[in-house]
């Protein structure tokens, strides 16, 4: 629809655009300030260039940091989305279990994320908790503030038991409004279930799986509270994802100009990942 | 293929059918001849596409039988009763070529891929779809994907019935006449028993051989679209029927005579007359009215052009009298007289022809 | 009191929605926009409602520029293919949602309300929901809502296409009545030839983004301006075919020759002639009558007439006729062409010769 004469509209808009100057703007703006600059405190700013960005980009510990990240959001998204999928395709279509199902599912949604992660590094600690006993009573060795193998393996079952539920409620949304036609035709066409979900569910679960994918991603890509709260990073750096070791440059040590110049190339990875995986599954649609 | 018999079928959505109401299909028994095309006729509600879902087996009927030929399927399910059919809006595979879909069917019943691959073409130049075999399905205008949907019933060359819930609703009306020959094309060419649900009278009398009219979950006639056109059995066929509907108007017998507001009319059936109704009307279709120099004097309230000819509507007293005249014939300013042809007036007690 | 698109165009990125466009319509008048899906019915409408703005020319309403006005400040209604209705009011509060937003007294809401809904036969519905009410009963509502308040313009879009048959037909019976008498212009978008001929009034054929002919309703069927405007006001599709005329008779592909007195003055060459369906019958129409002979290839017989689907040198003939004819598929019909009533059109499609009918 085109624009009208009436220009009241902007009045409306004019709050959001300033709280998006504050929240986002500005912030990024300082961020790109800091990541060209060098300073030695005093506010005192001399110009860097890009030095902070070849830095950062020749960094070992960035490097170790990044492929850490890659790794986590991979078995994540591995595990998540297959196993979402799998819930929701299980799950009731109709009748009074529905609504305690989808309540069941929104649960792990509604905790704050530094209690789940305060939850789990109580649950999982060898002495006391209920996870770690379990695990070290079947004489399995886990303890996960010192094995890397068990901070890891605890912190991917945490964030699968947070997250599944989100990937679980979108599918089964898709699902639902799938018309009854197609599952009808697929019976008359003698489709087995396989060939049910290959051709019908899954085709129709395309937007939904995109919208799942990405926000899985762009979330676990960003994942702080929850691995603070539960290892700190540790234990030495084995857990120390991007954001852990961003806020240790920036806070930690206060080296303003390479904390600012990692900030914008993390932010542009996944801006460019997320674009890369809108246009990989849309590239069907183009035509 | 298969003669199609249903005995004493009953269908209720609800747990606990208790009142008549409860029923969305009352008792009805219904054969269909092998090979023949059936429209089921009636307004939303009537219970039709219950009555389709029950033969295709999509539903199980709350009571009766089912039969093809002599085999009992009334627990069968749609793959096992061999059918297959179109829905209202175009169901079909997106990821899949246009081939793939036509080859669907066959393909998940094992047919060997040299046999589909014959098979598939045969089809899709049946539909003229085979120009567009590698294209993908989902690309399609609505009349293609709709013909899509119907290939997937015919490339199987076992099956008993082919259904059609409304398949003409989402298509363009000057496509639908392309569409509706091409089915009634096809059924001539490979004479296989098809069904057709819809609510629109051009479409179910156009294309069946017989049509079964239901209202209110019951059948209420059952005939060749010249029997229901000329002989409707209940003014609701009558009135459904034809565009517009029969006049039905109230009228009296008097020693073997019909009498219609003070004016004798001759009836087909008067004779059969016992006198033993509560409510007596005679219905005349405004094709079977005609304008003449004597007869029910009428004042001519409004003339709609319809092109090839004009729905004239009259008025006698307090009773509207449509009638149909030709395009190019001239029409008196106000004041004419009608005569209804005798052959082709009916009276009918308590809504059911007299006979 | 009118409305008037000057030379008004819409284009979206690349394409062109709406070709330039004039019309006038005027006060009290009932319009139609006849055309397939896509040739710019429901566009136009939004560009006459203010719901859109064109990207080129001008809107006039009532001797006023209104180009960019935006809806909520004219006195437009709307009627929609879809039942849409405030699904939490009742009819009665649906049907006055107009006059509310208008700070209406609720005496005269009253008032209005109650003849609104008994011209729409709605009287005992008023206190129920719309999702209580069947598919008819829910767009009688929402065409009640459009009568309740004197508006300028009443644009209705498909609005008995969702409808039962039998429900149409009422409809469209009880629709023109309903705005006889009033001020208001309306536009009622259709893809059916036949609503339009029975509604009468005016209509524009639309094809492609082109308003092709404008004009009495019965004038457009009757002479249509080019082919294009033939083949849209025809249902079934108009036949047609080349042909060579000299003197009094004219010679198809087929070298089938019929004689033309009544064309007699057009100038001798070639031409496509346009036979609507109806024309072609089984049954002589006269002595002179032309005859066309070609191979069946579907009969449809409804009870009270036939169609007769059949080859005519490669093309698909349609022949429209009262009473029942059943010709076997596949063997020779011998049927005949009321010639007098066809349309000659020239090389650029236009229609050519005298009124030689109606």
């Amino acid at each position: 629809m085109n624009k009208t004469v009436n220009q009241k509209a902007w009045f409306f808009v004019l709050p959001v655009f300033l709280l998006v100057a504050f929240n986002a703007l500005i912030p990024l703006m300082t961020v790109v300030n800091f990541s060209v600059q060098e300073t030695f405190g005093d506010n005192v700013f001399f110009w860097a260039g890009v030095r902070w960005f070849e830095e950062v980009l020749h960094s070992e510990r960035f490097h170790a940091a990044l492929v850490r990240q890659l790794l986590f959001t991979g078995i994540i998204l591995l595990i998540e989305i297959p196993l979402g999928l799998a819930i929701a395709l299980s799950m009731p279509r109709k009748g009074p279990w529905v609504s305690v199902c989808l309540v069941l599912m929104a649960l792990p949604l509604l905790i704050p994320w530094n209690v789940v992660g305060a939850m789990w590094n109580i649950f999982a600690l060898p002495d006391i908790g209920l996870l770690g006993r379990s695990i070290n009573a079947l004489g399995i060795e886990y303890n996960y503030t010192r094995q890397i193998f068990s901070a890891w393996f605890t912190m991917v079952l945490m964030d699968v038991w947070h997250w599944t539920s989100l990937v679980v409620l979108l599918c089964y949304a898709g699902l639902v409004s799938i018309p009854d036609a197609y599952y009808q035709a697929a019976k008359v066409d003698g489709a087995r279930p396989w060939a049910v979900f290959r051709y019908i569910q899954l085709p129709k679960l395309k937007y939904v799986l995109t919208i799942a994918i990405l926000l899985r991603f762009m979330d676990s890509f960003m994942i702080y509270t929850e691995a603070v709260v539960l290892t700190g990073g540790g234990p030495g750096n084995a857990t120390t994802f991007l954001s852990i070791d961003l806020q240790k440059i920036a806070l930690g040590q206060f080296d303003l100009g390479p904390a600012g110049a990692m900030s914008i190339i993390y932010f542009l990875i996944i801006l460019f990942l997320s674009w890369l995986f809108y246009t990989l599954m849309m590239k069907d649609e183009a035509r | 293929m298969a003669k199609i018999t249903l005995q004493d079928i009953r269908h209720a959505y609800g747990p606990d059918p208790q009142r008549e109401e409860d029923w969305a299909l009352k008792k009805l028994s219904l054969e269909l001849s092998d090979g023949g095309a059936y429209a089921l006729l009636g307004p939303s509600g009537c219970g039709k596409t219950t009555l389709l879902n029950l033969i295709s087996g999509l539903l199980a009927p709350t009571e009766g039988r089912i039969l093809f030929d002599s085999t009992d399927v009334t627990e069968a399910t749609p793959e096992q009763r061999n059918i297959a059919q179109v829905f209202q809006f175009p169901v079909i595979y997106d990821t899949m070529s246009v081939f793939g879909n036509l080859a669907f069917p066959l393909r998940n019943r094992g047919v060997a891929e040299k046999d589909v691959d014959a098979r598939v073409r045969e089809i899709a130049k049946m539909l003229e779809l085979d120009h567009m075999l590698a294209k993908r399905a989902s690309g399609l205008t609505a009349d293609g994907k709709q013909k899509i949907s119907l290939g997937r019933g015919l490339v199987r060359s076992d099956v008993n019935v082919i259904m059609f819930d409304e398949p003409l609703t989402v298509i363009d009306p000057h496509l639908k006449w392309v569409l509706r020959s091409k089915l009634k094309e096809l059924h001539h060419r490979i004479r296989r028993t098809m069904i057709y649900v819809t609510h629109d009278q051009t479409e179910a009398l156009t294309f069946a051989e017989k049509v079964v009219v239901m209202k209110d979950g019951q059948i209420v006639q059952i005939g060749t679209p010249i029997e229901l056109f000329e002989r409707p059995r209940h003014t609701f066929v009558g009135h459904f029927i034809g565009s517009p509907g029969m006049n039905v108007l109230p009228c009296v017998v008097k020693g073997g005579e019909v009498v219609f507001a003070g004016n004798p009319v001759p009836a087909a059936n008067a004779g059969a007359y016992k006198g033993n109704g509560k409510v007596l009307e005679l219905g005349v279709r405004p094709e079977f009215v005609s304008l003449g120099s004597d007869g029910i004097p009428v004042d001519i309230v409004k003339v709609a052009d319809a092109g090839r000819y004009r729905i004239v509507e009259t008025r006698h007293k307090d009773h509207s009298i449509k009638l149909l005249v030709a395009e190019g014939v001239e029409l008196p300013a106000q004041k004419a007289h009608v005569r209804f042809d005798a052959a082709h007036t009916q009276i009918y007690e308590d809504g059911w022809m007299v006979s | 009191m009118s409305l008037e698109l000057k030379n008004v165009t819409k284009r979206v990125g690349v394409d062109v929605y709406i070709h330039e466009t004039s019309l006038r319509l005027e006060e009290g008048s009932f319009n139609i926009l006849l055309g397939t899906t896509l040739a710019g019915k429901t566009t136009l409408m939004q560009l006459m409602a203010g719901l859109d703005r064109p990207s080129s020319g001008e809107v006039w309403f009532a001797g006023r520029n209104v180009t960019g006005v935006p809806v909520q400040k004219r006195n437009v209604s709307m009627v929609y293919q879809q039942f849409i209705n405030y699904p939490n009011f009742s009819v009665y509060e649906n049907i006055a949602s107009p006059l509310r937003v208008a700070g209406m007294a609720q005496q005269e809401i009253d008032e209005r309300v109650q003849k609104a809904a008994d011209l729409l036969r709605l009287t005992p519905m008023l206190k129920r929901r719309p999702n209580e009410l069947s598919g008819g009963q829910q767009q009688r509502t929402a065409i009640a809502r459009a009568l309740v308040k004197d508006f300028d313009l009443i644009l209705l879009d498909e609005p008995l296409a969702n409808l039962d048959y039998k429900l149409r037909e009422e409809l469209r019976d009880e629709l023109p009545k309903l705005f006889a008498g009033r001020k208001c212009i309306v536009v009622y978008a259709t893809t059916e030839p036949s609503e339009a001929l029975l509604f009468g009034g005016n209509t524009a054929t639309l094809f492609e983004g082109r308003v092709t002919q404008f004009g009495p309703t019965s004038g457009i069927y009757r002479r249509p301006r080019d082919l294009t405007s033939a083949r849209v006001f025809s249902d079934p599709p108009i036949n047609t075919a080349r042909i060579a005329k000299k003197g009094d008779r004219i010679t198809l592909e087929n070298s089938v020759t019929w004689h033309v007195p009544k064309a007699a003055g057009v100038p001798d060459g070639d031409y496509t002639i346009g036979i609507r369906p109806h024309h072609i019958t089984p049954v002589s129409q006269g002595r002179d009558a032309s005859v066309i002979e070609g191979r069946v290839l579907v009969t449809e017989l409804s009870g009270s007439e036939s169609v007769i689907h059949f080859d005519m040198n490669g093309q698909t003939w349609v022949s429209q006729s009262h009473g029942i004819h059943p010709f076997e598929v596949g063997s020779t019909a011998r049927l005949y062409v009321d010639v007098d009533q066809s349309f000659f059109f020239d090389g650029d499609n236009r229609l050519i010769g005298q009124d030689n009918r109606i």
